[in-house]
């Protein structure tokens, strides 16, 4: 009798269990938009939020976009996602990781003319640690040791 | 499983497993955080700061792994009402609270300088400062219920197994959601992390595993410690006042 009300509580247990895995995932996949962070470029130019909504744009700093305006104060460069590209201008002090070819998170507001016009910049650093040495190797050895540690 | 239930047979086992975990442990992370603060080279791209995920890494696995751990309790304690099985849920608790607190201190810090914020509200941060809000709540409930008659530890077992769902949250966050924080450097089986880091973060979460495992076994003797002296004191109030 005692093993078959033990049996009873595991199998109990286990269907609750399930069941509450399932509301947990079915609660995570209806947030799925509405918990992230931000926009990416392709959903910022598919469906353009109100011009005096807040919203944050993020993506990668396009190669070779980044520039200084004539004012010498305000930046200019294109974050993208592969797909789409949005041109983000920014007055202000940006954080040590903002460089070309990485992630950065925008605050801000998209203006009239389809250009984002920041308030606050976050960098945005990927999974990827590698030691300052390996940046003057040539991409080929680099690759060959990113190769070795994967 | 029922032979490590036995409370006498335990206690004879973590007597020397504790201080092992312990000693093991904490020359584990030492050696592990002198290799990563002072040896690891500069990241190309966060420079010095990287050195703090020697701190942050093993902290949000143990602040993640305590919960496991309760949960695992909880299931044991529901299905086999194991007498050790409440023990342990609750000798997993303050540790695991630390180290997830640890990680949010050191994510904070690290944010800073990396992101240009000490915090935002994305799915990761927001997901683990969770955790440490349902560790409280767990500790609140296992006391008050420790102290209502008999010492039942049925509603902090469920607790501890609806709060499990928080865990994949917290891993996955990076995954189904965009964030501020980066998605996962170490999968199965592959590093995006290089071995100048990488191993240095695997000796430091090794150690760090150990001195939480020793913290556990100490906390769970000194409950039974405490609950034998309680009941030694009950039979010696009941044998004086049956004079």
């Amino acid at each position: 009798m005692a093993v078959k009300a033990k049996h009873q509580r595991l199998v109990l247990l286990l269907v609750a269990l399930v069941v509450l895995i399932g509301a947990g995932l079915l609660a995570a996949w209806a947030l799925r938009n509405q918990a992230s962070y931000f926009y990416v470029p392709n959903e910022i130019v598919a469906d353009p939020p109100a011009p005096d909504r807040a919203v944050r744009l993020g993506g990668m700093v396009e190669k070779g976009s980044l520039k200084t305006e004539a004012d010498g104060v305000t930046i200019a460069f294109i974050v993208e996602d592969g797909k789409a590209r949005v041109p983000v201008t920014f007055q202000g002090i940006v954080p040590s990781l903002f460089v070309e070819g990485s992630g950065v998170v925008a605050e801000g507001r998209m203006g009239k003319d389809g250009t984002f016009v920041a308030d606050n910049l976050l960098a945005k650093h990927d999974e990827n640690y590698v030691p300052r040495e390996m940046q003057e190797m040539t991409a080929a050895q680099a690759d060959r040791v990113v190769a070795e540690t994967q | 499983m029922h032979g490590f239930a036995n409370p006498a047979r335990f206690l004879r086992i973590a007597r020397w497993l504790m201080p092992l975990c312990m000693g093991i442990g904490v020359v584990a992370a030492t050696l592990a955080l002198y290799w990563g603060l002072f040896r690891a080279p500069p990241e190309r791209l966060q420079g010095e700061t990287v050195r703090i995920v020697f701190l942050h890494v093993p902290a949000a696995w143990l602040g993640m792994a305590g919960w496991m751990g309760i949960a695992a309790a909880s299931f044991t304690e529901l299905v086999w009402r194991h007498p050790l099985a409440g023990i342990a849920a609750r000798g997993c608790a303050v540790p695991g609270a630390v180290f997830t607190a640890v990680c949010l201190i050191t994510g904070s810090l690290w944010g800073r300088p990396a992101w240009g914020t000490w915090w935002v509200w994305d799915g990761r941060l927001t997901s683990m400062l969770v955790l440490l809000f349902l560790y409280f709540g767990w500790m609140a409930l296992s006391q008050a219920s420790e102290a209502s008659a008999g010492g039942h530890t049925r509603a902090p077992a469920i607790f501890g197994l609806v709060g499990a769902v928080n865990i994949p949250i917290i891993h996955y966050s990076v995954i189904w959601w965009n964030s501020q924080h980066q998605p996962p450097s170490i999968t199965m089986g592959k590093s995006a992390m290089d071995g100048a880091f990488l191993w240095p973060l695997l000796a430091a979460t090794l150690g760090f595993t150990l001195i939480f495992a020793g913290v556990v076994l100490a906390r769970m003797r000194a409950i039974l410690a405490d609950q034998q002296a309680e009941a030694r004191l009950r039979r010696k109030a009941m044998s004086e006042a049956a004079f």
